[in-house]
């Protein structure tokens, strides 16, 4: 018998979840355009329904396409699986929803997307749910901020905007030392840039919309639990230990051991909140993760080309990316991230709103818009569109600056993308020495 | 459900019914290294369908207080043990590979408690590697490893896994994580170890088999199946050895035809 080998990523992006479909031997993944399932029988359908055997009832809860992504992407994590949602955000308020309610609190990182911050900050407050937002550089920090109806630490593997990278074993340490999990969102960097699991994190969602799906053409979330973290041991977390009357007295850890929270968040969570992923959409995010391994260096690529183009640019003041030696995460992301810091980053152009307005209008291959981990590079001058009511004192206090130009680095030619950065930049310092 | 067994907690799943002691009892023994969730998707079916259910956590694995036992018959006797603490006089048992084994010695220590015994991938002798005990004595990743990737069949990794959203692979290896050193160790010992000449093995058995199983491949079951007085064998076409993960409804069905000639009006004590 041959020693054990598992299938490289590579050919885990290409094929796992899915075999040729049985019925027709398509190779490429059906799209299973349906809401429900013909059940056999009527014990059949009473066997679903509790649970007693395997299979797809209504597409709300479960749909074969879905599960080929769900599994997929479980495989790439090395999770124990996966349940995709109809956004990143929906993915993260599935896995809060699961796990607290009312009188819970979570400890979260304060570099966050915007939209995390919004749903953790105001929304989830609102429903009882309190956060409390720490520096995630500051170690101290997470660990006085835990009390003790805190059931949850989250952050963002690298946050919003100065790509703080997220040291993962240490706030994992500091998470299980207070019996609680680590959630991180995993979305700039990806299975292929980071373990996440390996590092200690317990749970970890996607932004499927970004580098998974890669081509910005759907919305979608994907949440994934390592199975690692033991709930009954914590004692607290009742959601999975206690019965559940809402699923005929469920005890979901005891019922199913290290699915527990998949489970109940997909019986509960997709049953009444009801954000599932539409079988189109997995379809065109499975089109992505297909060739996640071959996309991802070429991304990491061309972003460090551009990183060293604007390092050295007259127009630049300052370019944030974990890569080079002045960030303060710099020894941090060589340990974390091997492969590359990712695709996304930030710089300072010389000029302030003024400059940076003419820099964007002047790009050509650069795309304007709000989104990142596209195939195409994008951009963004916050100051001029998601902050521009902020003052720039305000703005100062968010980490940006007036002159802050966030960049997606896409897949094209990474000489066409400086050429077009060059031109915009000289064409806005231009400007800045016509006003000053 | 808690029971005391030798003066220590055993877990008993059962699928949240309170015990009935006017309907017969299965018991479902779980294989190497996991738990009672092993048989998730099959206990439950039977804890709703007239049966008393009791899925155990051998000692030292899952819930149940340790020390793990060394020996399949010393498993047996501890099985014995859960049947006293609920005052069942016989049962029927559903194992999966050392479970299997640990049905197989039960049935042949005490015939009259064991009405009928259902072995999901099993063999005999269950001869382990030399590699595989030494990596798991050492308690490596290589033994998980070992475990995983040959406790399923070649297609899992590649393929749809029937329970939606889940992968296989993970979720042996976070089972796995959760054992307390050498408790896989002492389990695939007690297999590789375990010898037996079946005399007392007189009870119906039906043994249900992967067809596509590494660790314990049809042909290992052969000369077992062939010695038993009243045994049936179903292959699975599809299935390597985690049969309850990869082939839920197919050892459903089997176990459903298999039990369902035990009439469920007759009291189990």
């Amino acid at each position: 018998m041959a020693g054990p080998k598992y299938p490289d990523f590579d050919t885990l992006a290409l094929h796992a979840g899915q075999s040729p479909d049985p019925a027709t031997g398509s190779r490429a993944v059906p799209i299973y355009q349906t809401t429900s399932y013909v059940f056999r029988d009527t014990e059949h359908a009473a066997s679903l329904f509790n649970m007693e055997r395997a299979g797809h009832v209504y597409s709300r809860i479960s749909n074969p396409t879905v599960a080929v992504l769900e599994e997929r992407v479980a495989a790439l994590e090395g999770g124990v699986g996966a349940i995709a949602t109809a956004s990143g955000q929906a993915a993260l308020h599935l896995a809060v929803a699961t796990l607290m309610g009312a009188g819970d609190h979570v400890v979260a990182s304060g570099s966050l997307y915007g939209g995390s911050h919004n749903l953790l900050g105001y929304t989830l407050r609102r429903f009882g749910i309190g956060t409390t937002f720490v520096d995630p550089r500051d170690l101290d920090g997470w660990k006085k901020a835990i009390r003790p109806n805190t059931r949850l630490l989250f952050g963002e593997t690298l946050g919003n905007p100065g790509l703080d990278v997220l040291d993962v074993p240490a706030v994992a340490a500091i998470a299980h030392d207070a019996k609680v999990p680590l959630l991180v969102d995993a979305t700039f960097t990806t299975p292929y840039l980071m373990n996440h699991f390996g590092l200690g994190a317990d749970l970890l969602y996607h932004s499927a919309t970004k580098f998974l799906g890669g081509h910005g053409v759907a919305i979608g979330g994907v949440l994934v639990d390592s199975g690692r973290f033991d709930w009954e041991a914590s004692g607290r977390f009742a959601t999975l230990t206690a019965p559940y009357e809402g699923f005929h007295g469920m005890d979901f850890e005891e019922e199913s051991g290290t699915r527990a929270f998949l489970l109940r968040a997909r019986r509960e969570g997709l049953r009444d909140f009801g954000a599932c992923m539409a079988p189109m959409t997995a379809f065109q995010i499975l089109q992505g993760i297909e060739t996640l391994h071959v996309r991802m260096p070429r991304h990491v690529e061309n972003t460090r080309a551009v990183v060293a183009f604007l390092a050295k640019h007259p127009q630049v003041e300052k370019v944030v990316y974990p890569e080079l030696e002045s960030h303060p995460d710099h020894a941090l992301a060589r340990r974390l991230l091997p492969k590359g810091a990712g695709a996304v980053f930030s710089f300072e152009i010389k000029g302030g709103r003024p400059a940076g307005r003419k820099f964007i209008e002047s790009l050509r291959v650069f795309s304007h818009l709000a989104n990142v981990g596209d195939a195409k590079s994008l951009v963004i001058h916050p100051a001029t569109t998601t902050h521009y009511r902020m003052s720039d004192a305000d703005l100062v206090k968010s980490g940006i600056t007036a002159g802050t130009v966030r960049l997606s680095i896409g897949l094209e030619s990474g000489a066409d993308l400086i050429e077009d950065l060059d031109r915009a930049l000289n064409v806005a310092a231009k400007q800045a020495a016509a006003k000053p | 459900m808690d029971l005391a067994v030798d003066g220590r907690r055993a877990f008993c799943y059962t699928a949240s019914h309170a015990f009935d002691p006017g309907k017969p009892t299965l018991v479902f023994v779980h294989g190497a290294g996991l738990e009672h969730s092993a048989f998730g998707l099959q206990s439950r079916y039977f804890g709703y369908h007239g049966r008393n259910v009791l899925a155990v956590d051998l000692p030292g694995h899952g819930r149940s207080e340790g020390p793990p036992l060394p020996t399949i018959g010393a498993m047996a006797d501890w099985l014995f043990g859960v049947l006293d603490a609920q005052e069942i006089a016989a049962a029927s048992i559903v194992g999966h590979s050392m479970g299997a084994l640990v049905a197989l010695e039960a049935a042949n220590r005490r015939p009259e408690r064991v009405e009928r015994i259902a072995c999901i991938g099993v063999a005999y002798p269950m001869k382990v590697s030399e590699a595989f005990l030494e990596a798991a004595r050492k308690n490596e990743q290589t033994a998980f490893d070992m475990e995983t990737i040959w406790g399923h069949a070649p297609q899992v990794p590649l393929g749809g896994n029937p329970n939606p959203g889940m992968w296989m692979y993970g979720d042996t290896l976070a089972r796995l994580a959760r054992l307390a050193p050498g408790v896989l160790h002492g389990d695939l010992k007690a297999c590789n170890d375990y010898a037996s000449d079946f005399a007392g093995v007189k009870c119906p058995v039906l043994f249900i088999l992967g067809k596509r199983d590494l660790m314990t491949p049809p042909r290992a079951a052969a000369a077992l199946t062939q010695k038993l007085p009243n045994a049936q064998v179903e292959v699975v076409e599809l299935s390597g050895h985690s049969l309850m993960a990869e082939a839920p409804d197919d050892t459903l069905d089997a176990l459903v035809g298999f039990f369902s000639e035990i009439r469920t009006d007759r009291p189990g004590r």
